[in-house]
């Protein structure tokens, strides 16, 4: 029995997108933790897929035949709470216990008890998998369900990722979407002074993939690059981000993958956020 | 350990063959064919493999189920994130692949993809321990040591091939990551299927004896019950205790025969640290036991290629060195070393 698909959310992106950063923000200030740069290279591509392409159903987070977003890289889990919370999915007072001792806001994402978390990541090259087994899954039974996996630049070192990236061409899983968050910055370096992933487009090309690129932080342009397949292959969106986007002093700077920002840094960022339209 | 044998030259074993032990019942491919029959019961049960179906049973399932059976290809961590994304979803998939393969090359993907979120992928994995002369390479020989510190796993080493049919239907039924370790092609048939019922977590004590134990697991039981047998013409009288599941630990039933018979032999086909002999000992420790004990298994190496009836006394893993083992428990000396 073919179930149903959920209706998209229909949520003002740009609104989403500005809640989304200024939650990250206060999670990781409070907190502790780390991963802001990644969590703003982030936002506008959850806030564009949550406000407008997945069909989802926050008050049935279980909902068989909803579309399934995998954060495969683990680390920017803030930014997916943050989301979740804003399209309804859990209390945003509940964003205040991100990272705190007995919390289950961990600093990687859980599913663990959050409503709207398909899967537990943080060790890198997971996501992809999982994500062409759901869409297996979903092309299988006929169900009509996409499947979404959110990789990090860096992350595409991982071998495991290239396993999945051949099983889900010669399946042709059409259900599946994966989006590079492309900032150039990996955890320590820069990915060209780590291990270079250029020709990247070329590579998922090769693979059999449909490949489209595109700005990710142009609403417009990825809401056009997020629409599904019309050649019966998974889709990559190589998405060109800015790592630390929206915080002048954080953009483009290794240093935030894992600084925190606190005192002043917190206070100027802030500011820079809350005046963005 | 020592050397019980002198080295073959070459390797007479086969791969593709089973170590049948000199088993006069053998059945055919019971994996294979019991997951078939949960497959028949269960329509949520689909098969998946690395490249390994023919070496792992799962073929038959192939050729009954095409439309339900998946090829990976040779990429072991993608196998489990496959898996685990079908469970996901709310099937059960049955993957295969060697036990070397999916615990060394996919370790992680077990425990994140598998065991964190209790994802209903069940991990049938050929060639464990001593059950295939090619070698460090191909010798599943830490396996239950690795899977056994995973959180949320069930670890089954079945005997026979009884039991293989039984854990497999078991493994079906169970809502939860499973690693079991696979007897593929002729399987000798220890238990009688008729009368023999294997649940996950349960001990099962094959004889009863009072002058010593042994406790055994996967195809270590068919060889202690011949060294009891043979021991039995002795006078000495040994109980086997035969534990199939390493995870979830049946203490009860160790304890309970340990604190009767203080004098145990633990018979494993695995290196003698982190699997059933160390689960033993933790087992009696905690219980503040004093139990004399005595391991059989592969020391801390790894193994040789060779025949595997070379390999096995090699190791001293064969009836002889079990029963051999019975006497030095019951040696009221002290144990050297």
């Amino acid at each position: 029995m073919v179930v149903d698909h959920p209706s998209c959310l229909g949520k003002d992106t740009r609104q989403l997108a500005k809640a989304i950063r200024l939650h990250c923000l206060r999670m990781t200030s409070t907190g502790g933790s780390s991963h802001i740069g990644s969590c703003l290279s982030i936002a506008d591509i959850l806030a564009v897929l949550y406000g407008r392409c997945l069909r989802v159903e926050p008050s049935q987070p279980k909902h068989p035949g909803r579309d399934r977003f995998i954060l495969s890289k683990g680390h920017a889990g803030a930014a997916v709470y943050a989301t979740l919370a804003e399209c309804g999915f859990m209390p945003t007072a509940k964003l205040a216990t991100h990272y705190q001792d007995g919390s289950d806001l961990s600093g990687h994402v859980s599913h663990k008890g959050i409503p709207g978390v398909e899967l537990s990541t943080g060790s890198l090259g997971h996501g992809l998998g999982v994500a062409a087994g759901m869409a297996l899954a979903a092309q299988q039974s006929g169900q009509p369900h996409r499947v979404v996996a959110l990789l990090s630049d860096g992350e595409c070192d991982e071998g495991s990722n290239w396993e999945a990236i051949l099983f889900a061409a010669h399946h042709r899983l059409d259900r599946l979407l994966a989006i590079v968050d492309y900032n150039k910055i990996q955890s320590l370096d820069e990915v060209d002074k780590t291990i270079r992933l250029e020709p990247f487009t070329a590579k998922w090309e090769a693979f059999g993939w449909e490949v489209r690129r595109c700005d990710g932080h142009d609403h417009e342009a990825m809401a056009a690059a997020f629409a599904p397949s019309r050649e019966r292959r998974p889709v990559v969106v190589i998405a060109d981000t800015i790592k630390g986007k929206g915080v002048s002093f954080m953009e483009h700077q290794v240093l935030w993958h894992y600084r925190t920002a606190r005192g002043e840094e917190f206070s100027a960022a802030l500011l820079e956020l809350e005046a963005q339209s | 350990m020592t050397a019980t044998a002198t080295p073959a030259r070459g390797v007479s074993g086969n791969i593709l063959t089973s170590d049948t032990g000199g088993a006069t019942r053998l059945a055919s491919a019971p994996f294979g064919h019991a997951l078939i029959a949960a497959g028949e019961r269960d329509s949520r049960i689909v098969g998946l493999t690395a490249d390994l179906g023919k070496y792992t049973d799962i073929h038959l399932f192939a050729e009954r189920f095409p439309q339900r059976f998946f090829q990976v290809g040779m990429a072991e961590q993608n196998l489990i994130g496959i898996a685990a994304g079908l469970a996901r979803t709310g099937w059960v998939p049955f993957t295969t692949t060697y036990c070397v393969f999916a615990t060394r090359r996919a370790y992680d993907f077990i425990a994140i993809g598998a065991a964190l979120g209790r994802a209903n992928v069940k991990i049938v994995a050929g060639l464990p321990g001593l059950t295939t002369g090619y070698g460090g390479t191909h010798q599943g020989i830490e396996d239950l040591a690795l899977m056994r510190a995973i959180p949320n796993l069930v670890v089954i080493d079945p005997c026979d091939a009884t039991e293989m049919a039984q854990a497999t239907a078991a493994a079906a039924a169970h809502d939860g990551p499973v690693y079991l370790r696979l007897l593929r092609g002729q399987v000798p048939v220890v238990f009688d299927p008729a009368t023999h019922r294997f649940a996950i977590g349960a001990a099962n004590l094959v004889r009863d004896g009072g002058d010593a134990a042994i406790i055994s697991t996967g195809l270590m039981t068919g060889r202690a019950l011949d060294a009891a047998t043979t021991l039995a013409a002795e006078g000495i009288n040994v109980a086997v205790l035969h534990l199939p599941t390493l995870k979830p630990f049946d203490h009860e039933a160790v304890l309970s025969l340990l604190a009767r018979v203080p004098r145990v032999v633990v018979a494993e086909n695995h290196v003698i640290h982190g699997g059933l002999a160390s689960a033993v000992a933790d087992a009696v420790a905690d219980a503040g036991l004093a139990v004399r004990l005595q391991r059989i298994g592969i020391p801390d190496c790894f193994c040789e290629s060779g025949s595997l009836p070379y390999l096995v006394r090699r190791y001293a893993m064969d009836a002889p060195s079990i029963a051999a083992a019975v006497h030095r428990v019951l040696d009221p000396r002290p144990t050297p070393g």
